[in-house]
């Protein structure tokens, strides 16, 4: 007796907190206005003496009247100010070892800083200028255009690349920002004029907002009051622009005859996060194809080796979104990947998911959470989503809530609802 | 400064534990010591292949990721040349999941033959999908068949070719198992919301029986010192004429590597680094170019790597890439210059120590390498760096001789 008490029970599991009792909790931010209006939302918080501060403008491709305009603008604000050149101002920033990245998105175009806290005062007067000074020279543009153009080159060698854009032409129209791609001639016709008018209409007179995060200095308010409280901020009309979904659903695509994989989207169109599906639907997509223990993961990669990953998501957008499913498969089995994933849909319509397995996912989701929230930048990160959707704290809550409560029943409404094959466009390219 | 404490089980196991109140999370990291240059050059690929079959059950536990999912639990893995790695994050309350999952692990798999079958395909599936696939895909299998003659870094941790993958035998399972994930030859690093007297209790009881396994004596081939300058020539199906050129540099441990990875940023580090500022900027030879090296263990490569823009020949580039690297092997660089680079090492240390994961990933390298606590003077060794430094290694590694080059030629 004494002897089995000592061997270790290696079978069982050890006894675990389910992560669905978990409190979790959304740091509060702090929020303040600069005398200009503009609102700055901060999260004070960390052990590392860093931060960073994004400035969000309603820059995005929404607002061009022509294809890369957006994109072009938010790319060369560091290129260039009356003052000083493009070297001069990486310089500036790299001396001291801080990061300035700008991202163009569909509705609005960043520009981002991540620094030591204590050269803060050193960086924000070059921001500013890029922000208020910026001249998007007709030399630097034409750099930018010839090697946007060389990039563009190898990356519609990529079956993955090509696949990204049709999809969401299928969905959105070529027509629509969430659709529309770049072509080599869209970049010649780009011209320094209008990337200055967008510039001064977008980003010198536009609309932003501050997002900051990290060990802050005591003097933040002051400090960006000095810089940017000063500045004009006007509101933004924000045109609405209707998407024009394609009519066919099946498409097959030659790219690259000596290919050896094929890149595999399934898509609908899916409602933005203010829709009253959109939180029970994040679970429904867990299940089927939303982390490593998924239907999809466990049958097309773990069972069955067709792929390296696949994976199914609500894509990011504001307005309208698309749940996508996404995965590139050995050129033989494309055909089999898209017959599983149908089947794999059937199964959620059909059948009654499992106490077990849905407790899975509920552990799952929460424990990504919790763990997500970890650090200043990741807390922030999950505002900045929440304030540019519209929403507020209470969507934190409702979709935790959601993740606790939602009944195999609701699961099965939902896919009877959404993961039917006719609905879904389904491209492969080769 | 990170904060750590130490101890060792009887059977070899170094346990690491860095404590960080401020997180609701716990992680754990088991860093083994085998890599792909520990593998037979007949059968490639192997140490990543096992990394696959690590999550294919165990002997007493079945299905690995599951449970670990139901405690709120993440997980991955990733195999290097040198080292194979394995990260769990999950509450803290639920730490104990993560101890009886890595030891049942260690203590020895379920070698089923459907696992193996599986993720032979999954992998070559990974191998067609990032080296196959893309465009310029092969260079860095061409490149370090060319630069190394003996040493096992002339092929990539994925592997050689797809036969090596497809051949594997669950045989050769077993010994790898068994001669390299032993406790003598790992570390496990917990960090996160706990108590070195929670870890030391839950180490024992769950790691603490594992025989001890032999300890893995590392003799590996060492590369000659190369004499005569290599090059070799591609043509392929790519869009842009390429430039990619390696010299050798130095071990991870040695002080020159440091030397060697600032020079790297001065030459190749983002918006004012010099290849960009001239070759991009300036002459408008290339519309992109980099400088980095792979943070090898054993003595690795510098690489500088570009596309070239339309219509310049590969002549004219690399005639303006030589001159920049005289230039450096004849001139002091500013001190503003090295200043500049130093400051941006210290940055990116802080950024990178936010996360509990990347701490505990560090202590688990510095041990591996020899001790963790070397994870905290790092910047001293960068700091000491000088600029007369900087010109002494530059003109040692950009020797002729010294030097690889491949010329990847748009076949269109």
């Amino acid at each position: 007796m004494v002897e089995e008490i000592k061997t270790l029970e290696r079978k069982k599991a050890p006894a675990i907190v389910d992560a669905v009792d978990f409190k979790l909790q959304l740091k509060p931010y702090t929020k303040f206005t600069l005398k200009n209006g503009v609102e700055v939302y901060a999260i004070d918080a960390g052990a590392e003496e860093v931060m960073a501060i994004e400035w969000v403008y309603y820059a995005g491709n929404w607002y061009e009247d022509q294809n890369l305009v957006a994109a072009t603008v938010n790319f060369l604000l560091k290129n260039g100010t009356r003052s000083k050149s493009a070297f001069q101002i990486n310089e500036h920033f790299d001396y001291y070892g801080s990061y300035l990245n700008r991202a163009c998105y569909n509705e609005t175009a960043t520009l981002s800083l991540h620094c030591l806290t204590k050269h803060i005062g050193e960086l924000l007067p070059v921001v500013r200028e890029l922000l208020t000074d910026a001249v998007m020279s007709q030399e630097e543009l034409a750099i930018y255009q010839q090697n946007m153009k060389q990039k563009l080159k190898v990356s519609l060698k990529k079956n993955d690349f090509v696949a990204g854009r049709l999809i969401d032409v299928y969905l959105f129209g070529e027509q629509h920002p969430y659709g529309k791609y770049s072509k080599e001639e869209d970049f010649d016709k780009l011209n320094q004029q209008q990337l200055l008018d967008f510039y001064n209409q977008y980003y010198r007179q536009g609309k932003f907002v501050l997002f900051v995060a990290g060990k802050l200095p005591a003097n933040l308010e002051p400090l960006l009051n000095e810089h940017f409280g000063d500045l004009t901020s006007n509101a933004v009309t924000t045109q609405s622009i209707l998407s024009q979904p394609s009519s066919e659903k099946k498409f097959r695509v030659a790219n690259d005859k000596d290919g050896v994989q094929g890149s595999i989207r399934i898509a609908r169109p899916f409602p933005n996060r203010h829709h009253p599906d959109f939180l029970k639907a994040q679970v429904l997509n867990s299940l089927l194809g939303g982390f490593f223990g998924s239907r999809l993961m466990s049958n097309i990669r773990e069972d069955k080796g067709y792929t390296y990953g696949i994976h199914s998501y609500m894509q990011n957008h504001i307005h309208e979104s698309a749940w996508m499913i996404s995965t590139e498969a050995g050129k033989d089995v494309c055909e089999a990947t898209i017959q599983e994933v149908y089947k794999e849909m059937k199964d959620l319509r059909e059948e009654l998911v499992d106490d077990e397995e849905l407790l899975l996912v509920r552990n799952y989701m929460m424990g990504s959470i919790l763990g997500d929230l970890d650090g200043p930048f990741q807390i922030i990160a999950r505002w900045k989503n929440i304030i540019l959707n519209g929403l507020d704290e209470k969507y934190f809550y409702d979709s935790i809530n959601t993740i606790k409560t939602i009944t195999a029943e609701e699961l099965q409404g939902l896919a009877r609802k959404y993961l039917n094959p006719e609905e879904f466009y389904e491209l492969v390219v080769v | 400064m990170i904060n750590f404490e130490k101890f060792t089980l009887a059977n070899g196991l170094r346990v690491i534990v860095h404590q960080d109140t401020s997180t609701p999370m716990a992680v754990m990291d088991v860093m083994y010591d085998v890599g792909a240059r520990d593998e037979n050059p007949e059968r490639t690929g192997f140490a990543h292949l096992f990394e696959h079959l690590m999550f294919g059950g165990s002997i007493h536990i079945p299905n690995y990721d599951e449970p670990l999912q139901m405690a709120g639990g993440e997980n991955n893995a990733y195999t290097t040349n040198d080292l194979t790695n394995y990260y769990i994050q999950l509450p803290a309350e639920n730490l104990e999941t993560a101890f009886w999952l890595e030891s049942d692990r260690m203590l020895s798999l379920a070698f089923g033959e459907k696992s193996l079958d599986v993720q032979r395909k999954v992998v070559c599936e990974e191998f067609k999908e990032h080296y196959i696939a893309k465009p310029y895909g092969d260079v860095w299998h061409k490149m370090r068949e060319l630069a190394y003659t003996r040493h096992p870094y002339r092929w990539m941790t994925i592997g050689k070719e797809l036969s090596h993958i497809e051949n594997a035998r669950l045989e050769d399972v077993k010994d790898f198992f068994f001669k390299y994930y032993r406790p003598v030859n790992a570390i496990l690093v917990v960090a996160g919301n706990v108590t070195t007297e929670k870890v030391k209790a839950l180490a024992e009881k769950w790691f603490g029986d594992i025989p001890s396994g032999e300890k893995y004596r590392r003799n590996l081939p060492q590369e000659p010192e190369q004499k005569e300058e290599r090059k070799l020539e591609i043509k392929a199906n790519v869009p842009l004429d390429a430039l990619y050129k390696c010299w050798h540099m130095y071990p991870r441990l040695d002080r020159r590597y440091y030397i060697t990875d600032l020079l790297s940023d001065i030459l190749g580090g983002g918006g004012s680094s010099r290849l960009y500022q001239t070759l991009v900027k300036e002459k408008q030879l290339f519309s992109n170019i980099e400088c980095y090296h792979f943070g090898s263990t054993d003595a690795g490569l510098l690489c500088i790597e570009g596309k070239l823009v339309k219509g310049v020949t590969m002549q004219t580039a690399e005639n303006a890439l030589d001159d920049i690297l005289k230039q450096i092997q004849a001139e002091l660089v500013m001190e503003t210059e090295l200043q500049k680079v130093k400051n941006k090492t210290e940055s990116m240390m802080a950024f990178e120590d936010m996360s509990v994961m990347n701490r505990a990933n560090s202590l688990a390298y510095y041990e591996l390498l020899g001790d963790a606590s070397w994870m905290n003077f790092e910047l001293d060794k960068y700091a000491s760096v000088t600029t007369e430094d900087i010109l002494q290694e530059s003109r040692k590694i950009f020797r002729k001789e010294n030097s690889n080059t491949l010329y990847y030629y748009s076949g269109n």
